[in-house]
């Protein structure tokens, strides 16, 4: 025996990692990556390929370069946003404009603040935000899924908005994907799947994704049932399309941008979820959840501040 | 087109409005403030190192236009140059405060302590300190965890991890900071020495072991064993040995150096090369003058 | 569904080691060193002289206040010294150094083994005799039994809560006490039932303890009052607060203490000492210590002499194996490492934890990813990754605000922290600071109201 450690207690650790779980999103997040391998081929692994690369070069190069620290990519989180920013890219997207993305939402989003916990919006959405907007005509260009007619497939949500009625395509389609839209959205069954691994893995709890969802389905269910039938689309349709999922489950339940208490987290999907809501039916744009998410990012420090714990022996 | 020049005629018409609004809540809730103390705080350094005893630069140029008789505070930072500005301002007289430093009365290395304990918790001495005495076997020494090196807002100090605790001299303003956050007391603000050729001549004892000499000795090789050879050899009283440590009184101690050459564990440290050791004489005969000593009397003697 | 506390808590593993290895009386040691200070409040004043001849069970050092406690020679022996020894921590403590000769036994004391059933004392004499004896706190925390026992003017206590929980990982004394001595640790339990004029306890043990759960609650049925409350394995249930929630479903209110909500909380180690005290005469000089640890070849229990040196617990456990990295006093979660073995045992050595060299250094620490596990764990809900920030930043009023003072140092929000973060580190710093302001406007404030 030599030289004795001395530490202050606790002496033992529950053995969770960044790292845990940042890889159990992405275990989470391989079903939906299937899904859209299947719907969408190659071009669809193009875009995850040069997204989740870039990223973490990205990362990589700011670390060593910029901040010259010990790069930190072996924790999966650069991964992690290059993953979910190609989802929520049409696949067949230029090859640079992805990267440019990439750079957005590590260089700019991330890394500024301070790297890993320190930024205060969700990177992969900022990114796929600045994409949108910088190059609309692109990022709507959706291709359509296999065995699918046409060349290319609009999305659900924009047929809604365009009051094509009639062209909506069945509950089981949008439950199992082949519909058009970004590459990861499409499949709602992949994405469930996903939301049970990572409830499984205990890397998040249920109360962002199930306030987010029973908020759009209390929503969409008063103006389709109250107000009018036709003009405003179902729950489980509203549900089931566009990001909703995908943004439910992967993009609003980030640790760093989303509130520390229980209440808190219900606020903020409920939040979401209105705002989601607000968009797709009385916006400009046919889809509201990135928008949505990044306004509630913002707000997150205040619900932060409103919301404490219940504390004990406090009524 | 024309709603265009609505709007913008609307706007312009509300931020007027507003405009004078607030002119006049302005000039109704106006505080008003010595402008003097304005014209103090643009010449202090703006640090807000708090060095002075004050909250932050405001308060001490507050405290330097009330006060009668400035003398007694001063900013630590500026110096005796700022003060003397400070003083034509507000027509009164600046002390003479003589120009300080931080000194850290260990050598903190692992070449002369032995390490006995590996600590692993949180980064901080603060921290250290409360769970435990030290990794080595000196329970009154540097622990090396920095808390002095993230006080000061000067970027003076670093931990070397042969030579211990290291200040800057150029970039040191003996604001404080840095004595306070060390949990062992370890750093101390002495005064800077009368400058020699260039250089600022101090010493100080290296240590602050108050164990007795076997056990200090046991645990540094380099610690004060308090064998009181400095203090004999002293011609100026400045050296004391209380808590079986040597301590140098730097209002006294006129840097001779002569002490340099006594300590037997060189617990003594010192900002210039020791005196060149007395050539074995009778030892009847009067103490003899080191070299560097001849540019210093004049000085003394001057005084 | 068993009961639990409200909010919080973690599942450590349990890592019992020691759970099936019955308790031994250890071999009094050649020289036993006994600290002044064994508990919190003023150190004892010694009341022997160098060169004294003492017997098991004298009294050496008398209590230095009402906060403290009397200590009692564990050896009979002679007085070798009194002097300054380094304790655990490093820091400088009185002892009195007494060498052994033989193993002579004051004559008031009844060594048998029989149970004495007829409680002959009031309540006041069992308070002072519990006092007279030295007792403290078994669990390790050390807080003088008599002080707690004083119920304060115009407060009522309601109910005895008996800490059988162990809720540490690793330690096993309490269990094997309770398996091995339950008849006298109930008869303790309706001794401090009687000092407290009450007549409801509550004895609080998680069903990892089964079999102690199934021996107490069939002896329990002759000890009328008394309820074994079986619980959820949950940490920290020890805490006095979260075992009051957990018993009683009552809520300690901030800054106060269990006798505000009629509650007083003992260890059933402390009650198997009052038993002994008070029926047997016999003070506190010896205690069950569990010696355990992944890298140590026998981990036992054993009742160890107060004074023995932990090196000579380590050694009949198998001795110190190669690859120890650390030594801990108490259990994983809330002890303290020590900096050498050569300390002795005191009255609150729970447990002495070894661990090997991996076990022993904490993971490479990264940035805080705000997951929230802190908050969700934190059995007092309080906001541990927000305090640790505001304690290191010496944003102290802040801190205060968001009640650092209420933090029981558990040790939760570390251990689940996926970034390692040292959080419990930061707050406890912050806490020490904060307390400080505290106490000395408190200080401030009765000066002041002195002079008018």
């Amino acid at each position: 025996m030599d030289k004795l450690t001395i530490a202050p207690s606790p002496h033992v650790h529950g053995h969770d990692s960044v790292k845990r779980n940042m890889y159990g999103v992405l275990i989470a997040l391989v079903p939906a990556l299937a899904a859209s391998l299947w719907f969408f081929g190659l071009g669809a692994l193009k875009v995850i390929l040069i997204s989740v690369i870039s990223c973490v070069l990205f990362e990589f190069l700011i670390q060593k370069f910029l901040f010259k620290t010990k790069p930190t990519i072996s924790d999966g989180s650069a991964a992690v946003t290059g993953l979910i920013l190609a989802f929520n890219l049409p696949s067949e997207l230029d090859w640079w404009i992805v990267v440019v993305g990439a750079l957005f939402a590590i260089g700019v989003c991330k890394m500024t603040f301070g790297g890993l916990g320190q930024n205060i919006v969700n990177p992969a959405i900022a990114g796929r935000v600045f994409l949108l907007v910088s190059f609309p005509a692109q990022m709507t260009t959706w291709p359509a899924p296999a065995g699918v007619d046409g060349y290319t497939g609009a999305t659900p949500l924009g047929l809604l908005k365009a009051g094509a009625i009639s062209q909506l395509p069945s509950s089981s389609d949008l439950l199992m994907g082949s519909v058009g839209g970004s590459l990861g959205e499409v499949s709602a069954i992949a994405l469930l799947i996903g939301l049970v691994i990572l409830l499984a893995m205990r890397v998040i709890t249920w109360h962002i994704p199930v306030s987010i969802i029973a908020t759009m389905a209390l929503f969409a269910a008063f103006f389709h049932y109250g107000i009018c039938e036709i003009h405003y689309a179902d729950p489980l349709f509203h549900i089931l399309t566009g990001g909703a999922l995908l943004g439910a489950i992967f993009m609003a339940t980030d640790y760093v941008t989303s509130p520390m208490t229980k209440n808190g987290m219900l606020i903020y999907g409920f939040g979401i979820g209105l705002i989601t809501m607000l968009i797709r039916c009385f916006g400009a744009y046919p889809e509201g959840m990135s928008f949505a998410i990044l306004i509630m990012n913002i707000v997150t420090p205040l619900i932060n501040k409103y919301t404490r714990p219940n504390r004990f022996g406090v009524k | 087109m024309n709603s265009v020049l609505i709007t913008i005629a609307v706007l312009a018409a509300l931020g007027c409005l507003l405009a004078v609004i607030l002119y006049f809540v302005s000039q109704k809730f106006k505080v008003y403030e010595d402008p003097k103390i304005a014209e103090v705080e643009a010449e202090l350094p703006g640090a807000n190192c708090g060095g002075c005893g004050f909250p932050g630069c405001h308060g001490l140029a507050e405290a330097l236009a009330k006060a009668d008789d400035i003398s007694a505070i001063g900013c630590p930072v500026g110096g005796a140059a700022v003060m003397a500005k400070i003083a034509t301002i507000l027509g009164k007289e600046a002390g003479s405060a003589e120009p300080k430093i931080a000194v850290a009365r260990c050598s903190a290395s692992c070449s002369t302590r032995i390490k006995v304990t590996e600590y692993d918790g949180a980064q901080s001495c603060a921290i250290a300190a409360s769970h435990f005495s030290s990794e080595t076997g000196c329970a009154f020494a540097c622990l090396g965890h920095g808390d002095c090196v993230k006080a000061c807002k000067f970027d003076a100090i670093s931990i070397d991890p042969e030579k211990g605790v290291v200040v800057d001299e150029e970039k040191c303003v003996a604001c404080g900071a840095c004595a306070k956050a060390c949990p062992k007391n370890v750093i101390e603000i002495r005064a800077k020495g009368r400058a020699v050729q260039g250089k600022n001549r101090r010493v100080w004892v290296n240590c602050v072991n108050k164990d007795k000499g076997p056990v200090a000795m046991k645990a540094c090789k380099s610690a004060c064993i308090a064998c009181g050879k400095c203090a004999k050899v002293c011609k100026f009283n400045a050296i004391v040995i209380e808590n079986n440590v040597a301590y140098i009184d730097y209002t006294k101690c006129k840097a001779c150096g002569l002490c340099l050459n006594e300590c037997p564990t060189h617990a003594l440290q010192a900002t210039f090369p020791a005196p060149p050791k007395p050539a074995p004489k009778p030892a009847a005969e009067a103490p003899v003058v080191p070299p560097v000593q001849s540019d210093v009397k004049p000085a003394d003697k001057a005084e | 569904m068993l009961k639990t506390f409200s909010i919080g808590g973690i599942h450590p593993e349990e890592n019992k080691l020691s759970a099936a290895s019955p308790i031994q009386a250890l071999p009094v040691p050649a020289e036993v060193k006994i600290p002044l200070a064994q508990h919190i409040g003023a150190p004892a004043q010694p009341c022997v002289e160098v060169g004294a001849k003492v017997k098991v069970g004298q009294l050496i050092a008398k209590a230095g206040g009402f906060v403290s406690a009397n200590v009692h020679s564990s050896v009979s022996g002679t007085v070798k010294k009194i002097e300054e020894f380094v304790d655990a921590n490093g820091m400088k403590k009185m002892a009195i150094v007494i060498t052994v000769e033989g193993d002579e036994w004051e004559e008031t004391i009844d060594r048998s083994a029989d149970i004495v059933r007829d409680i002959k004392l009031e309540p006041k004499e069992i308070i002072a005799k519990i006092s007279e004896m030295g007792l403290v706190g078994m669990g390790g925390a050390t807080f003088p039994t008599h002080v707690k026992l004083a119920v304060p003017e115009g407060q009522k206590c309601e109910a005895l809560v008996i800490n059988g929980v162990e809720c540490e990982p690793y330690l096993t004394s309490d269990h094997r006490a309770m398996l091995e001595r339950p008849e006298e640790i109930l008869m303790g339990v309706k001794i401090l039932m009687k000092a407290l004029q009450i007549d409801k306890a509550y004895i609080g043990i998680e069903n990892n303890k089964p079999d102690a759960i199934a021996k107490l609650t069939e002896l329990a049925k002759n000890y009328p009052g008394v309820t074994v409350q079986p619980l959820k394995l949950k940490y920290p249930q020890g805490g006095e607060k979260q075992l009051i929630d957990a018993c009683m479903g009552r809520q300690v209110p901030s800054g106060k203490l269990p006798i505000n909500v009629g509650a007083v909380v003992q260890n059933v180690g402390t009650a198997l000492a009052v038993y002994e005290a008070v029926q047997k005469n016999k003070p506190l000089i010896e205690r069950i210590v569990c010696v355990t640890g992944k890298p140590l070849a026998k981990p036992s229990n054993f009742l160890v002499r107060i004074g023995t040196p932990v090196s000579a617990c380590i050694e009949a456990a198998g001795g110190i194996p190669e690859d120890c990295g650390k030594v801990i006093g108490g259990g994983p979660m809330m002890g303290r490492a020590m900096i050498h073995t050569d300390v002795p045992v005191i009255k609150g050595t729970s447990g002495i934890l070894l661990m090997n060299k991996k076990e022993s250094k904490r993971p490479e620490i990264a940035n805080c990813i705000r997951c929230a596990k802190c908050v969700n764990v934190c059995p007092m809900g309080l906001e541990p990754y927000l305090l640790s920030k505001l304690s290191a930043k010496e944003m102290l009023d802040e801190a205060q605000g968001h009640s650092i003072m209420d933090c029981i140092e558990c040790g939760s929000c570390n251990f689940t922290c996926p970034s390692n973060r040292p959080l419990l580190d930061y707050i406890r710093l912050g806490k020490g600071k904060v307390g400080a302001i505290l106490r000395a406007k408190a200080a401030a404030a009765k000066a002041a109201a002195e002079k008018k």
